[in-house]
């Protein structure tokens, strides 16, 4: 994985006396709360209902096992023990009081790792696939383009204070498992019909209260031209975006205003003019250079026999948290951070410092971080699986559900977040203990739970194939259904199927919906394509008989 | 107010002046507004000619005007408005202009590195304000990972010199 020179380390470090002056006039009463405030987002800290909340980078998603005690070490010190794992595939800790943020984000640069462009009205973390560098699926390893992206985005002096946030991902698949649709900008690896390799860039998606897909801004930008290329999608945005209310500032707003092919003319007219300055070209030999930070571990000739155990569970285990890996004799596994009435996402201290225990005693060098709130361990070995599993399981990191019904994203939301309108967490752990017993949720099959608990749509319930949307009627949380969204290559809007639902009752609404599908699905059909089939109203004529389950 | 250019205070040799009143004999800032209503004019005077752009103001409407203009102020009306950064460096980047761009309205402390390194070389401070504060936020962060209109060497370039 990438590691830091002196420049990148001169650099953390002097951001870390940077923000520790910044808090300094905050406290001192130099800077109003308002002024303070872009400042300290641009460092990922957020004043929230209870305490502040602490939002660390973590660079399209990958992590050392020293990075990972890190993690475990400021939420022991600082926090009540835990972290969160977002939908950004960063960490945030949300019990940490001002006064330690300098001295926490020193911890952080003693390993390689910020805060910085994880909030405000900048280009935000970039995000990549969670199997880059370990799936045979992929053209090539996307993270050296996202580091690029990182480096060139790190306080770039025109674009710090945007007119909203710009979020980035990175793809190298046809199979997207970084929504990339959702995102203000996506670049896909991509081959040309010669075979080169270049860069498909979309450009105006975006989640919250207008959602919208990406639209493709060029089918094909040359490798050594695709800073530039992101640098006049930016200029255009920073220029031309509205400014004049704060629910209209997304580039998607400006893209659909303008339609694609305005904005791609400007695009290009811009990117002409920075090709041509020269600058901004990027060699091979520095993507060279960053790659072979990149270079996949010395693999062992190993036999690709299908692991055993004699632990009856490790099957269901295997059937869902293993993944396909590019070498023989490896495989994927996905660290599922979704127990059965737990908190999505969360983690403590101790799974973190086991984890990092785990990957050096299996000789796994790196941990990723999914969107969907899981951990990945990208390169593991067959014969090791079941140790691994036996290991996992005493953390309580075993549930066998990624990608099943129980695999709930979800915010935040009222219990944390200021912006929330509604719980999110309550409504996760409920349909998670409705849908506990395994071989249901096998027969259910794939499906998307995602919820949010207000319309900024941190839990991306756009993009759920079934999406929850907390709201607020008259101080009573109510919760939207949608149906049929999809983050994946197929990607979609969800669209909502009418009044909201109260919390006891959004619970079975949910089940109604999932029954329906049950008995209506054809051979091989996940929700999604039962839904894009027959559409709204079976589900909807079911999902409002609420006394159906009132006997229970 | 006070003025801080090429790293000192200086006597501010403009004067703003409001669209209705008349223009002094020496420097004068005007708005775009009154500049393209009374361009040939204005261009005609024998004295230096500055144009103040609002932020939602593209320099880009000055065209090859801008090498007859000895400044171009770029206004923050509130510092979260980032529109300037990109105007400073489409002034000195598109349109080639080499006179001052100057900074006023509502800026932070934390913005003058950024803005110098976009392309502009004049802040309109306020009261108060010392040089040693200027100097600090000039030298807060010492390297740079993209190449701007302040043509500072980038870590790629000094990656680059390290190995060669």
């Amino acid at each position: 994985m990438y590691r830091y020179d002196e420049f990148d380390a001169q650099f953390v470090r002097e951001r870390v006396e940077q923000f520790r002056y910044q808090v300094e006039r905050r406290l001192s009463g130099e800077l109003t709360e308002d002024e303070f405030k872009p400042l300290r987002l641009m460092n990922g800290l957020y004043l929230q209902l209870h305490a502040y909340m602490l939002r660390v980078a973590i660079p399209y998603g990958t992590l050392s096992a020293r990075q990972l005690r890190m993690l475990a070490h400021i939420a022991r010190k600082y926090d009540k023990g835990y972290g969160h794992f977002t939908t950004r595939t960063n960490i945030q800790y949300n019990w940490i009081k001002l006064v330690d943020v300098p001295e926490i984000l020193a911890d952080l640069a003693s390993v390689e790792m910020h805060c910085i462009q994880t909030s405000g009205n900048c280009i935000r973390n970039v995000t990549a696939d969670q199997f880059a560098g370990a799936t045979d699926e992929e053209i090539e390893d996307p993270r050296p383009l996202a580091e690029i992206i990182r480096q060139w985005s790190s306080l770039h002096p025109e674009f710090v204070f945007l007119a909203r946030k710009f979020k980035i991902a990175v793809g190298a698949t046809e199979k997207d498992r970084a929504a990339l649709l959702f995102h203000d900008l996506a670049v896909q690896i991509v081959k040309n019909a010669e075979g080169r390799v270049g860069y498909k860039v979309y450009a105006g998606g975006g989640m919250g209260r207008t959602p919208y897909l990406a639209q493709i801004m060029s089918e094909f930008v040359e490798r050594e031209d695709i800073l530039a290329y992101l640098e006049a999608v930016l200029r255009v945005y920073n220029q031309d975006s509205r400014r004049d209310n704060i629910h209209k500032q997304r580039i998607k707003i400006l893209v659909n205003a303008i339609g694609v092919e305005e904005m791609r003319r400007r695009v290009q007219r811009e990117f002409d003019e920075i090709k041509s300055n020269g600058t901004l070209q990027l060699p091979q030999q520095e993507l060279d250079r960053i790659a072979a930070y990149f270079a996949p571990p010395a693999f062992e000739d190993l036999s690709d026999g299908e692991p055993s155990s004699l632990d009856p569970t490790f099957k269901d285990w295997y059937r869902q948290s293993i993944s396909k890996h590019g070498q023989p004799g490896y495989a994927i596994a996905t660290i599922s951070l979704k127990p059965i009435g737990g908190v999505p996402g969360d983690a403590n201290d101790h799974q973190l410092d086991a984890i990092a225990d785990l990957m050096e005693e299996f000789g796994i060098s790196e941990i990723r971080v999914s969107h969907e709130q899981n951990l990945v361990l990208p390169h593991v070995r067959k014969k090791d699986l079941a140790a691994v599993y036996k290991k996992l399981k005493a953390l309580k990191l075993a549930t066998p559900n990624a990608g099943l019904v129980t695999d709930i994203i979800a915010c935040p939301g009222l219990d944390y977040c200021d912006l929330a309108n509604a719980r999110s967490i309550p409504v996760a752990q409920d349909i998670a203990k409705r849908f506990a017993d395994l071989d249901r949720q096998h027969k259910i099959g794939e499906l998307k739970i995602k919820i949010s608990g207000c319309i900024n749509a941190c839990g991306h319930h756009h993009a759920g194939h079934i999406g929850i949307l907390g709201v607020d009627k008259k101080g009573v949380e109510y919760y939207q259904l949608q149906l049929g969204g999809s983050g994946a290559e197929d990607a979609s809007i969800g669209d909502v199927m009418g009044p909201g639902f109260t919390a006891r009752d959004i619970g079975p609404a949910v089940e109604r919906v999932i029954d329906t599908y049950l008995q209506l699905r054809e051979d091989g059909e996940r929700f999604l394509d039962t839904y894009r089939r027959i559409g709204m109203e079976p589900f909807k004529n079911m999902a409002y008989l609420e006394q159906t389950y009132a006997a229970h | 107010m006070p003025l801080i250019k090429n790293g000192a205070f200086v006597e501010d040799s403009f004067v703003t002046v409001a669209d209705d009143v008349e223009l002094p004999t020496n420097g004068a800032i005007v708005s775009l507004a009154r500049f393209q209503k009374d361009r040939d004019t204005l261009l005609a005077r024998n004295a230096p000619l500055g144009i103040q752009l609002k932020s939602a103001e593209s320099p880009e409407t000055l065209g090859q005007d801008v090498h007859r203009l000895s400044l171009i102020v770029l206004e923050f009306p509130v510092f979260r408005d980032g529109r300037a950064f990109s105007w400073a460096r489409m002034l000195r980047e598109r349109l080639r202009f080499t006179g001052e761009i100057r900074g006023t309205g509502h800026f932070l402390y934390d913005q003058i590195s950024y803005m110098r390194r976009v392309g502009f070389d004049a802040w309109d401070v306020a009261d108060g304000f010392s040089l040693e504060q200027f100097e600090r936020a000039l030298h807060e962060m010492t390297n740079v990972y993209q190449p701007s209109a302040d043509g500072q060497k980038t870590i790629r370039d000094l990656r680059a010199q390290r190995t060669s």
